[in-house]
């Protein structure tokens, strides 16, 4: 099987969460984490004679996401019903976009190893969330929570541009980083705000066409999608390489096992049945409202890094790490705004703070302190009271608390000592107890001097500024205090 | 064109409706009779006609986003068969025979 | 006070405003009249007399303080069983909604109730509006006061019967293609189906969406203009209710034909019109021309496609709109014996079971429209032929002011008659269905009786939003011809 190559093609499917007070349809609150069915009504809850009602923030914040993504926008749009049978479905119908959706033809940019890369997009259209269904392990019956059905959904579905998980996965870090930017979703894969299906499929290297496509639900979190598409794209090889076919189907993710198994096959496929909605008349999207909402677009971060370069002089990879992730680049403008020096900043950004997210696995959003903090440690080691390497064990203890750097320094007593006087006390003993090193430095062996300093950081238990320390030696053996 | 008995029980799992083998039967039978009578509407030159799918009573109905009355998860449940600690309460979906 | 039943609700209120007639009286006497003819009739499928009385001392306890200037203050009305009234049982005549009881009125209810009306209860229907014939109820037919061998039409039978046999001065029923005119004309009472989007639908239990639309069933066309005022309007929980001005529909009644240009299309006097209904329309089209109306004939060209688009449409629409019927949040669930039974399962025989075999024979040929294959030959190309048929009245509206029809074809025909052959049910709706799929107002009023009896109805319909003209139309003949002063015999 080493012989034979295959080209994968990948395609991703993401339903985002929009974060409007209200559901799409009815005028419940749009919130997570609340008693089961207590956010409902009869609109909702797929009552007889209830019917929807456009909620007017879900369409801007959905043109508004569209437009980001270079799509065009419609002049006129429908709402159609997707019909299946579902207990998480109260109407057994969703209410989505088929024929005439809000938008088509965008792109997103990808920065990959080999250069800047248009990963297509199909459309970006709007739909409402189903419910949540809870299995009782074991038993034999199911539980319905039906606050979530109705909650306002984008469906971005992708070209199928992609050509290796790890692009997948650059794509889903550029698109969430763009959708933060934008500020309509939570973006929260853990809570469901963010979801990903996958499909992939291989073709023996150099030919046309693409092979069957094999379609991936469950997975939680960028990581696992990864996983799943190298998972899959070894597991369909393997399967050709033997000289087997790959059958359309749809298969699930398995979290435990990483592995990826058979849910449907493309014969058990559903029919849905999609017409026009008749209770929802046609949105006419007028092209002055379109441009109002483009206008307020904020900053994307492609736009922003090269502004980073300009106005703070930074490296493209420093403008390009910092902008990746828009509580980052928010973070590193106010920072910059209370103590401008950005490259100081920037590497502590870049450095200490990006290492210590990394290791948890955590983003940035979820940071506890904020710039006033950083700016504050940084102030203290421009002001001599901590040293470098002293700030950076602080900074840990700042990021685990989020307490202040001077609190801490305060807590351990951890102050540089740079009071001349006392360091003078601190020389005199060390010459006094090292009488051997001392006529060493008079005799003309001036490295000594290190010997010296050290002790005296010793005797501090190095609490004292190095600087002053040598100073403070160097004073005593010369005879010049 | 012909509904077979096979159609009827296509479309019956597609809405979910469980029919009896008469009612299969019956079913096939009228169908065809009503089909038949309605393929007189291909006779009908539609090239370039827009489907009219509802009488456009007004366009770009909006709500403002804020937040209405939610009934309590009680009065929600009222009408419900089987409910559980404030959830709707189903039978499972059985993979294997279903 | 014994034949308060026999008023219509324009005088009953003038009688209110000279004696101070209490409400629980008004309420003593309709629960008199209902067990004295119901039992023959069947037009209720919910008739709470306790209810009934309660609801009536309430609103006279409303009385001391500010009432009178409410239009309906205790006026007796009834509701078709597919409108949703907060709290109390709405089944549309559905063995599948046995026992629900809706969590919210619907907007037509609410308004009654806050014009100060008596609801009375629910009253029968085909199940879920799916018939011409009351035959299609979970609860049994109900029958037609001028002949109770015969049907008294549907699928708003119940609200037509209860008007006809005074047991309310005022009903509602729903029309989707006839259901309100088709029972009216047979009933012998007047019926309105509203322009689309004129009244609310929300909470109105949906048939086919697109065409669905509330309205009056009434003695007389005061009574309907009296009641069209309080439910016509701009709804905010309805997307397809229309933000258009309501006039005062009572205002608008005088003002006479004279001068009005009056339509008859060629296609709807051929199809098998039985001769007795003939005689009657010529008549009353001499009436109108006594009163200075102008006839010309005019052609509907596409009207004999209007079944089929109206019945795949419809169908179509239903199979999705009844989906949510499914034994999980509300209705009827099926239990297995041995109570291990899958969610599919349950799902499928929940349906299977409790819906009647016209609700199923409708979902299977929407949702056999609506499937992949077939949704171009059947339901995209009734939608397109649905645009020709609207265009042909677009065209009539630019010769014409208003057409003038039959309401039916036939006078009610026997209970059973049709109910085996789908096909010839479905013929029957003929002259009602074109204005549903054109969204226009039509109304349907008593214009003679057969030589056996059986009243006949005749149809009026207009342009988008123009109720006005029809019920001025409707009133000037009713004022010559008085077929509302007659009464079955009961
Ligand atoms: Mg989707
Ligand atoms: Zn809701």
């Amino acid at each position: 099987m080493d012989d034979i190559k295959y080209a994968t093609t990948i395609g991703l499917e993401i339903h985002l969460q929009i974060s409007t007070r209200t559901k799409a349809f009815c005028s419940c609150e749009n919130s997570f984490g609340r008693e089961p069915n207590t956010s409902v009504c009869p609109v909702c809850l797929g009552m007889p004679g209830s019917l929807p009602v456009l909620n007017k923030e879900y369409l801007q914040r959905a043109i508004k996401t569209a437009l980001a993504l270079n799509c065009q926008i419609v002049g006129r749009m429908k709402f159609d019903r997707k019909n299946y049978f579902y207990p998480d479905l109260p109407k057994n119908y969703q209410i989505s976009q088929y024929a005439m959706p809000l938008s088509r033809g965008g792109f997103l940019e990808i920065m990959t190893p080999a250069g800047i890369k248009r990963v297509g997009i199909t459309r970006v259209h709007m739909e409402e969330d189903a419910g949540k269904l809870i299995h009782d392990e074991g038993g034999c019956f199911s539980l319905i929570d039906l606050n979530r059905a109705g909650a306002p959904l984008l469906e971005i579905v992708s070209e199928p541009d992609i050509f290796s998980p790890d692009e997948a996965h650059l794509y889903l870090r550029t698109l969430k980083s763009v959708l933060e930017y934008l500020d309509v979703s939570d973006c929260n894969m853990e809570q469901g705000s963010l979801r990903c299906d996958a499909n992939i499929s291989l073709m023996p290297a150099g030919k046309k066409g693409l092979g069957a496509k094999v379609e991936l639900k469950n997975m939680n979190s960028f990581r696992a999608i990864r996983q799943a598409l190298e998972y899959e794209q070894e597991r369909q090889a393997r399967v050709l390489s033997s000289g087997g076919v790959i059958i359309q189907q749809t298969r699930l993710w398995n979290e435990k096992k990483k592995i990826t198994e058979l849910m449907r096959t493309k014969e058990e496929a559903h029919d849905y049945r999609y017409f026009p909605d008749p209770d929802l008349n046609d949105f006419i999207i007028e092209q002055s409202m379109v441009r109002a909402i483009e206008g307020l677009l904020p900053e994307m971060p492609q736009v922003k890094m090269n502004r980073f370069i300009k106005e703070y002089s930074l490296s493209e990879y420093d403008a390009r790490v910092l902008t990746a992730d828009k509580h980052m680049a928010d973070f590193m403008e106010q920072s910059v705004k209370l103590y401008p020096k950005p490259k100081v900043v920037a590497n502590w950004l870049i450095g200490s703070i990006q290492a210590y997210l990394n290791e948890r696995n955590m983003e940035f959003s979820q940071l506890h302190i904020g710039p006033g903090r950083l700016v504050e440690m940084i102030r203290l080691i421009d002001s001599g009271a901590l040293s470098n390497n002293m700030a950076k064990d602080i900074l840990q203890v700042m990021l685990l608390s989020g307490k202040s750097a001077g609190d801490i320094v305060k807590e351990k007593d951890l102050f540089q000592i740079t009071d001349k006087s006392a360091i003078a006390a601190l020389a005199v003993d060390v010459l006094q107890s090292n009488p051997k090193v001392k006529d060493d430095y008079l005799s003309g062996k001036k490295n000594a001097l290190g010997f010296l300093v050290g002790q005296l950081m010793k005797k501090s238990q190095g609490k004292a500024n190095p600087v002053a320390a040598g100073q403070a030696l160097k004073a005593l053996l010369e005879g010049k205090s | 064109m012909k509904i077979k008995r096979g159609d009827i029980k296509y479309v019956a799992r597609l809405a979910r409706i469980h029919l009896t083998g008469e009612e299969e039967e019956l079913f096939s039978a009228q169908l065809n009779d009503v089909f038949s009578y309605m393929d007189k509407l291909q006779e009908n030159d539609t090239v370039g006609v827009e489907p009219c799918v509802h009488i456009p009573s007004s366009s770009n109905v909006l709500r403002d986003d804020v937040p209405g009355q939610s009934l309590s998860s009680e009065r929600a449940l009222a009408n419900a068969p089987e409910q559980s600690v404030g959830f709707f309460k189903v039978p499972k979906i059985i993979e294997s025979n279903e | 006070m014994n034949n308060i039943c026999g008023l219509s609700a324009y005088q009953l209120k003038e009688l209110i405003g000279k004696n101070n007639i209490k409400a629980v009286d008004i309420a003593s006497s309709i629960v008199r009249r209902h067990d004295e003819v119901d039992g023959r009739i069947s037009g209720f499928v919910n008739f709470d007399k306790d209810a009934v009385i309660d609801r009536a001392l309430c609103l006279d306890n409303l009385a001391d303080m500010h009432d009178r200037g409410l239009a309906l203050f205790k006026v007796p009305v009834v509701l078709k069983d597919n409108i949703c009234v907060n709290g109390e049982l709405t089944t549309c005549a559905s063995g599948i909604l046995q026992g629900f009881r809706p969590p919210y009125d619907a907007t037509v209810a609410a308004r009654l109730k806050s014009a100060g009306a008596l609801l009375l209860g629910k009253s029968n229907m085909d199940e879920f509006a799916f018939g011409s014939s009351c035959e299609t109820s979970y609860y049994g037919p109900t029958k037609n006061p001028y002949d109770l061998q015969r049907i008294p039409g549907g699928s708003s039978g119940g609200s037509a019967a209860l008007v006809a046999s005074d047991q309310t001065m005022l009903a509602l029923g729903s029309d989707t293609g006839g259901s309100i005119r088709q029972p009216a004309a047979l009933c012998g009472v007047v019926g309105l189906k509203p322009t689309y989007g004129r009244v609310s639908r929300y909470g109105l239990i949906a048939f086919g969406s697109s065409l669905d639309q509330p309205g009056p069933i009434t003695k007389d066309v005061r009574d309907c203009a009296i009641l069209l005022n309080v439910i016509a309007g701009h709804d905010k929980l309805d997307s397809t209710s229309a933000d258009v001005p309501v006039p005062d529909y009572v205002q608008s009644l005088s003002g006479g034909v004279k001068g009005m240009r009056i339509g008859l299309p060629k296609e709807y006097f051929t199809q098998g019109l039985d001769s007795g209904i003939k005689v009657k329309i010529d008549a009353a089209i001499s009436v109108y021309k006594s009163l200075g109306a102008i006839f010309k004939q005019i052609s509907l060209p596409h009207t004999e496609y209007a079944v089929s688009v109206y019945y795949i449409i419809g169908c179509s629409e239903a199979s999705s709109n009844l989906a949510r019927f499914d034994g999980m949040q509300y209705g009827y669930r099926y239990q297995s014996p041995d109570g291990r039974c899958g969610l599919i399962e349950m799902c499928m025989r929940t349906r299977g079971k409790a819906l009647g075999l016209e609700a199923k024979r409708r979902i299977i040929l929407g949702t056999y429209s609506l499937s992949s294959g077939y949704y171009d030959a059947y339901y995209l190309k009734a939608c397109k032929v649905r645009a020709l048929i609207k265009s042909d009245f677009d065209k009539a509206f630019n010769e014409c002011d208003m057409i003038l029809t039959p309401t039916t074809p036939t006078p009610a025909f026997k209970i059973g008659e049709k109910i085996k052959d789908p096909l010839s049910m479905y013929l029957s709706d003929i002259f009602t269905i074109p204005s549903n799929l054109a969204g226009i107002p039509a109304i349907s009023l008593p214009c003679g009786y057969s030589e056996n009896g059986l009243p006949i109805g005749m149809q009026l319909m207009a342009g988008h939003f123009e109720e006005e003209k029809l019920l001025r139309a409707a009133y000037s003949y009713e004022q010559n011809a008085s077929w509302n002063k007659v009464k079955p015999v009961l």
